[in-house]
């Protein structure tokens, strides 16, 4: 009898497809935005706060985490799912800097994530993990990457890409809006753009953003969550601010 | 009985090893091969119990031909020598490994290194180093001639000198030396002539 149950999540349907895993996906596409861009000296990374109660204390980050020094990443779907994959590549990351003393290639470190993430597909009983991730990360062999990676195990790089509710609308503005060789300050105010047209709210304010950026400062990587005061500045130069009449 | 050395030149680093196999009193040959070509810029040389030097230099250089396979690069030098130093680290407490060793590679972004890693686990990255009863003889030698930058033809110089101070005050004489060099343009073996011709099997 329990095979009725464990075997769905990874059998094909007639049709050929795999519907926990398309389902997963469903979910992040409900999930709060987050977009990415590459930069050419660094990359940002924007997401859509859903939660925001006066009363929820004020933790600095809720979507975004730093794996390594030189890798941080956005989150779009289930938190919970989501630490124990972030979990897993912190592991990972440490694991490989004490093997080699070096940190872990980018795509090295995707590639495993992904890995396991695969395995959620194929080896019956359970569910796959419902999140998509945007990794923001350097190495010495390629410099500044973003990645984009799938319940399904799928991954890819991207110069500019967006997960989560509306992303198709994100992706098309940022198909339009995306420059080769833009800078960090350019990169940051386009996700800014790209968030204010995909968000539901018609106004845009500081608490109901995060944004993170990875770059190069003196010759070390830094990953910096951009404060309240930051943001609201980058808002209002951008005429987002909204108007102050209540 | 085994000699071991090895030194990090203007772009390049050498290292030598003799080429005697003993056992009990039996020299059961006179041109073994002791430093591994592990990737197109790195050589491991590799002295200590035949089959456990042998076993393990192997084992590192397929490790790495699977990690440039399965990630589409190379390990730099300084990670390769990490790994090689894990392994023996780990394997001092389950199942001990006799190997002492020079790794000397060449990095495009870093250039010429040489690391000195012993059976304990122990690992330093050094200008120039030597395992083994040769290195009583020729580190001091290293210690008075060895300067940064040194020319290729000034680094050969100095381990001809060394291979020549060796045999002359070691109580067992009469080694013969493979060298091999690393550099921008990969690795090569460095012909030493006549030296080694007396001693072939």
């Amino acid at each position: 009898m329990a095979r009725r149950y464990d075997s769905r999540t990874t059998t094909f349907s007639p049709e050929g497809r795999l519907y926990q895993v398309e389902y997963a996906m469903e979910a992040i596409s409900h999930a709060g935005i987050c977009v990415g861009i590459l930069a050419k000296d660094g990359i940002v990374l924007a997401v859509e706060k859903k939660i925001t109660s006066k009363l929820l204390e004020n933790i600095s980050s809720e979507k975004m985490y730093k794996v390594d020094d030189h890798l941080a990443c956005a989150v779009a779907g289930i938190t919970a799912d989501a630490n124990i994959l972030i979990n897993y590549a912190r592991l990972a990351a440490q694991r490989y800097s004490l093997t080699y003393q070096e940190p872990i290639p980018v795509e090295q470190l995707i590639i495993n994530l992904c890995d396991r993430k695969q395995g959620y597909t194929q080896f019956g009983g359970l569910r796959p993990f419902g999140v998509s991730f945007l990794w923001a990360g350097w190495d010495k062999n390629y410099g500044f990457q973003l990645y984009q990676s799938d319940p399904s195990g799928n991954y890819g790089g991207w110069k500019a890409t967006a997960i989560g509710a509306n992303n198709q609308a994100a992706q098309s503005i940022l198909k339009q809006e995306y420059k080769n060789d833009m800078e960090l300050t350019e990169a940051v105010k386009l996700a800014i753009k790209v968030l204010n047209k995909s968000m539901d709210s018609t106004s845009l304010t500081s608490e109901k953003l995060e944004i993170a950026t990875v770059s190069m400062v003196e010759g070390s990587l830094q990953y910096k969550i951009l404060d309240g005061a930051t943001v609201d500045a980058a808002l209002k130069e951008l005429d987002l601010q909204p108007t102050e009449t209540s | 009985m085994d000699h071991l050395l090895g030194l990090v030149g203007d772009g390049y680093a050498l290292v030598a090893a003799d080429r005697n196999v003993n056992h009990s009193i039996i020299a059961v040959k006179h041109d073994e091969d002791k430093i591994l070509k592990l990737d197109n810029s790195k050589l491991l040389g590799c002295v200590g119990e035949l089959g456990d030097t042998k076993n393990f230099s192997e084992y590192v250089q397929k490790n790495m031909a699977l990690y440039a396979l399965r990630n589409g690069c190379h390990l730099s030098t300084h990670a390769a020598a990490h790994f090689v130093r894990g392994e023996i680290a780990h394997a001092i407490r389950h199942s001990p490994k006799m190997c002492n060793m020079i790794l000397v590679g060449f990095d495009g972004d870093s250039g010429p290194s040489l690391y000195h890693i012993d059976y304990l686990g122990g690992m330093h990255r050094m200008n120039y180093g030597a395992h083994g009863y040769g290195g009583f003889f020729a580190s001091s030698l290293m210690d008075r001639l060895w300067r940064p930058n040194m020319p290729l033809e000034e680094g050969i110089q100095l381990m001809k000198k060394a291979f020549a101070e060796i045999n002359q005050r070691f109580l067992v004489g009469g080694a013969t030396f493979t060298l091999k060099v690393v550099d921008k343009d990969g690795t090569r073996i460095i012909d030493l002539g006549e030296q080694n011709n007396s001693m072939q099997t």
